[in-house]
């Protein structure tokens, strides 16, 4: 049976890769739990809680000699070399951002998995910490503005005056930034955000943010799921944006990341110098470069107009016992897909995207960086920044199609117009009818109730049998033959017509009948 | 027939007159489905058209040919057979369960098909005295109504089968299925020339046994989840074939009534195509261009959880709303009556109850909501997929009963997904998801459902009917 390591964390960090929770739900996966003495103090989960849960505490050493080994923070170079030959290690590792760690794990016979790299399918939603983690900073980001903040964030009107409510302005609406919006949104304050992909202004507003739309010409059409780097047009505008709105709110959480690149810079050191004293900024990507001119990560800042600034970038862990429990459920989903059997064996796939894609090092052999997963059907419109050359070319596409259409519909109107022109006498009349009718039917049927769909059906259907009109014509003919055939028409149109209307009769019967129960 | 006589009140003016009317009563019994209250009164109108129409054409075949022999014989010929098809008719209409509805359909409309084929056989053999320009005419007619019948006759024969689980209901993919039906069209259009120019009677054999296997290909490879939409496509095809007919006997009321029917028939196969985000042309072609789904299906989904009768009435009871989706599988399980029940208890109990009803349930248009009413569902809550949509996120519970595809998040977020794009009710908002299911096996595109493997979704196995049933005994 393979044996997972639940192992402490370095440093600062309080969270744990385990919860008594998530210990219980890998054991029913076939694997024997072990965790380090300690492990879950930070996130108040005590030694005791883990063994009631089914795991044996142990030693440090013993831990990191585990099969298997579950880490939230990259491991030290030490920490790498306590792995036992043939190890796996699953954490976040930040590989894109990492490359000497990745290359220190390459160096070692051992499957480094990184969690922080599962793709951004539907599929593997339930194992993507990057997410989870998210979610949690972005409420803690409001809760940390929220404790700096001298003031309400909600609205009153009290006997000791007016309260105003807060303004907030959040920019990055992707899962920090919703889960900020809605945070700040139910304390009260009133809430905008801004980002450069459009789609997510639905997003913003169900809960209960104002969307802030930057207006150029570009869209920004994401292909992986993440948002991609602006054009200089669209990053002027914004800038515009930010420098409008610094001047007006109180507290800005920003939270713009680009994967693989420092994060983009939104507002300058102007910006901060316009806003007023006692506003808080809180920049969630201080950790990456920030968002913001003058924050510091992991830093409280003052700047010298009475403006704070925090680039706190541990902010999951400041609540630890939820963010333990999240990330573990998160590693719980991993090891359920890389365990398909339930027998404590532990395999990985590499014909699986989500499987590929977090797979650092296989076996001492580097396997990183995985082949691109696109997540969205959407068509791949190239954002290249500034490439604006590339712009007209669908444009150009949609005017052909439409074009191809109107040549089709010219065509069919001149095949019209040349059989009525050269048929003789009765044709044209013929065509004038049908046409008429089309047109008639079209109109008719387009008012009908959805719900009354299968009746229409039954209708047409008993109309249909109109048929034995021709049938009757014929079957006073002198050919016996003919009187025969027309006869058998007469039948089959006949079950039509009666059984149409009389079915149809039924079922609107039913419909009518429907109101006297309510 | 309409031969050119002047004076007032001929046998003729009067039947011209006559087929005005119920031309207009047809249009006027099609615009009354538009509402329910009016839905009834335009069936009325229909029946009127219908035998106002009839009764002209019977005066006036006879009137022309009275007093003569085979007049007689046409006359005994006429009631037997109008008196025989209409009590198959009634007697159909009467027995036929809500559920077989969509077969019952399929089967009308090949009568109509083969009745067609009949007129256009005898248009051959009658032979009009025209003049040549008029014959040649005559003659295309002849073929294009044979041929469009024959197609509904053969086309509406294979729904029937598929519809009532005679024939496997997955799509027949021949190699070169494209080119035989494209090939098909060729022929018949060559065959049409040449029988234009030398009516002979072995051409019409040929070109019937053609468009008998064209239909017979066209509907066999579609498969069994398009089948609305083929019900609703062969309808336009028995318009078009009455049309025909009504070009080859020179009949207005058979040109209205057979363009009324067919741009009704083409509209309605326009909406579902919609609804499932196909293209038409592809669906009316008989599966043209459909590829093999791109495999992706079978990668490991996660588990599902399942729950009780008990369990669910509880969640049920303490519910502030719930949302029932029906699909087919309520239908298969007859199971309208007892969901109609638990509606009617929890709303007893102040549960908002409502339906929402996916556009391409069931196997016909609007075919659940034909089931409801039959359970007496008020019909004020059975709700469209858009207007129940955005509500979902603020459900409590959602009873899948017997849906799949109509519920299938991959739609909506898996790019890769045979379904990808069609619009879905998006139950898997909703604060609970109960899905009645009888195993686990994928719906009629074939596709896993990641709806069921959902933390907020559990699976209620076995008989819709059934478990429905228990549910009630939990209150």
């Amino acid at each position: 049976m393979t044996r997972i390591g639940i192992v402490a964390e370095l440093g600062r960090e309080t969270r744990v890769a385990a919860t008594p929770v998530t210990v219980k739900q890998l054991l029913g996966l076939g694997y024997e739990i072990v965790v380090e003495k300690g492990a879950g103090e930070g996130a108040s989960f005590r030694d005791e809680a883990y063994a009631e849960a089914g795991a044996l505490v142990v030693g440090a050493d013993e831990a990191w000699g585990s099969e298997v080994v579950l880490r939230i923070n990259p491991p030290t170079e030490d920490e790498i070399a306590r792995l036992t030959e043939g190890a796996t290690l699953i954490g976040s590792l930040s590989p894109g951002l990492r490359p000497e760690l990745v290359e220190a794990l390459a160096a070692r016979p051992i499957t480094a998995l990184a969690l922080d790299a599962v793709p951004r399918i539907s599929r593997a939603q339930s194992m993507d910490v990057l997410s989870s983690m998210a979610n949690i900073a972005g409420y803690r980001a409001v809760i940390e503005a929220a404790h700096e903040f001298g003031r309400f964030f909600t609205g009153q009107v009290t006997a000791a005056g007016k309260v105003p409510p807060a303004k907030v302005l959040v920019a990055g609406a992707g899962v920090a930034g919703l889960a900020a919006i809605g945070a700040a949104s139910s304390l009260g304050a009133i809430v905008r955000a801004t980002d450069p992909r459009p789609e997510v202004a639905d997003q913003v507003k169900s809960i209960g943010g104002t969307y802030l739309k930057v207006e150029v010409a570009e869209e920004m059409k994401s292909t992986d799921g993440y948002a991609k780097a602006t054009s200089e047009a669209y990053n002027a505008r914004a800038a515009e944006i930010y420098s409008e709105q610094a001047a007006d709110v109180d507290i800005i959480i920003t939270t713009a990341l680009i994967p693989g690149r420092p994060a983009p810079k939104l507002l300058t050191a102007e910006d901060v110098a316009s806003m007023k004293a006692g506003s808080v900024i809180v920049d969630m990507a201080a950790g990456q470069g920030g968002n913001v001119e003058g924050s510091v990560a992991g830093e409280r800042i003052v700047t010298d107009n009475g403006v704070v600034i925090l680039g706190y970038t541990d902010l999951p862990a400041r609540l630890p016992a939820q963010a333990s429990q999240l990330y573990g459920t998160n590693m719980v989903n991993l090891l359920k897909l890389l365990t398909p059997d339930k027998d404590g064996q532990l395999r990985i796939d590499f014909d699986d995207v989500v499987q590929r894609s977090v797979t650092v090092v296989r076996e001492g052999e580097k396997t990183w960086p995985p082949p691109p997963v696109q997540v969205s059907a959407a068509p791949a419109v190239t954002t290249d920044a500034g490439t604006a050359a590339e712009n007209p070319a669908p444009k150009t596409k949609q005017g052909v199609s439409t074009a191809g259409k109107a040549g089709l519909f010219a065509a069919g109107i001149a095949v019209l117009f040349g059989i009525n022109a050269v048929a003789p006498a009765p044709l044209p009349q013929h065509f004038t009818v049908l046409m008429l009718s089309i047109v008639v039917g079209f109109y008719v049927i387009g008012k009908v109730h959805h719900a009354l769909h299968t009746p229409l059906m039954s209708v047409t259907n008993a109309i249909s049998g109109i048929i034995v009109v021709g049938a009757l014509l014929q079957v006073t003919s002198e050919n016996i033959v003919m009187q025969v055939l027309a006869a058998v028409a007469v039948l089959l149109a006949s079950i039509n017509i009666f059984g149409g209307f009389a079915v149809t009769r039924r079922m609107l019967a039913m419909f009518s009948a429907g109101k006297a129960r309510s | 027939m309409t031969d050119t006589v002047s004076g007032p009140l001929t046998a003729d003016s009067i039947a011209g007159a006559a087929y005005i009317v119920a031309a207009l009563l047809f249009i006027l019994s099609l615009a009354g489905l538009s509402k329910h209250e009016k839905a009834r009164a335009g069936v009325v109108y229909g029946i009127t058209g219908m035998v106002i129409a009839l009764a002209a054409t019977i005066w006036l075949t006879l009137q022309d040919a009275w007093g003569t022999g085979h007049a007689l014989t046409g006359l005994g010929l006429l009631v037997a057979a109008v008196a025989v098809g209409g009590a198959i008719g009634l007697w159909r209409a009467r027995v036929v369960e809500m559920t077989g509805m969509p077969e019952l359909i399929a089967l009308l409309h090949s009568f109509v098909g083969l009745a067609a084929v009949l007129v256009g056989w005898n248009g051959h053999l009658e032979a009009p005295a025209l003049s040549s320009d008029l014959t040649a005419i005559h003659h295309a007619e002849v073929f294009i109504g044979v041929f469009i019948g024959a197609v509904t006759f053969t086309g509406s024969i294979v729904a029937f089968l598929k519809l009532s689980a005679r024939m496997k209901s997955s799509p027949l993919m021949l190699p070169g299925k494209n080119a035989i039906n494209l090939g098909a069209l060729a022929a018949f259009i060559a065959l049409t020339v040449w029988y234009v120019n030398d009516s002979q009677l072995w051409l019409l054999i040929v070109v019937t046994v053609l468009a008998l296997g064209l239909g017979w290909h066209l509907v066999a490879s579609i498969g069994g989840g398009d089948m609305p939409v083929v019900v609703s496509m062969l309808n336009s095809y028995s318009g078009w074939a009455a049309a025909a007919a009504g070009f080859l006997l020179n009949n207005d009321l058979l040109i209205i009534t057979g363009a009324l029917v067919g741009s009704s028939g083409a509209y309605l196969s326009y909406i579902m195509c919609k609804a499932m985000n196909r293209s038409f042309i592809s669906v009316i072609a008989g599966g043209f261009g459909i590829a093999a789904p791109a495999s992706k299906g079978d990668t490991d989904q996660g588990e599902h959880r399942e729950i009780t009768a008990e369990a669910t009435a509880e969640m049920l009871t303490n519910a502030s709303s719930v949302v029932i989706t029906p699909g087919y599988g309520m239908a298969v399980a007859q199971a309208q009556y007892p969901v109609a029940e638990l509606a009617h208890q929890l709303r007893e109990k102040g549960v908002n109850v409502r339906f929402g009803i996916h556009p391409v349930a069931g196997r016909l248009p609007g075919h659940m909501n034909v089931l409801l009413a039959e359970a007496k569902v008020p019909y004020d809550i059975v709700l469209e997929m858009d207007e129940i949509n955005d509500d979902l996120g603020d459900t409590s519970v959602v009873l899948v009963i017997g849906a799949n595809d109509t519920v299938n998040p991959a739609a909506a977020e898996d790019p890769g997904s045979p379904i990808a794009g069609m619009p879905v009710l998006k139950v898997w908002e909703a604060e609970n998801v109960i899905v009645f299911k009888r195993s686990m096996a994928t719906g009629y595109a074939g596709v896993q459902n990641p709806l069921f493997f959902r933390d907020n979704s559990q699976m209620l196995f076995g008989d819709a009917k059934q478990r429905v049933e228990d549910i009630l005994k939990a209150f």
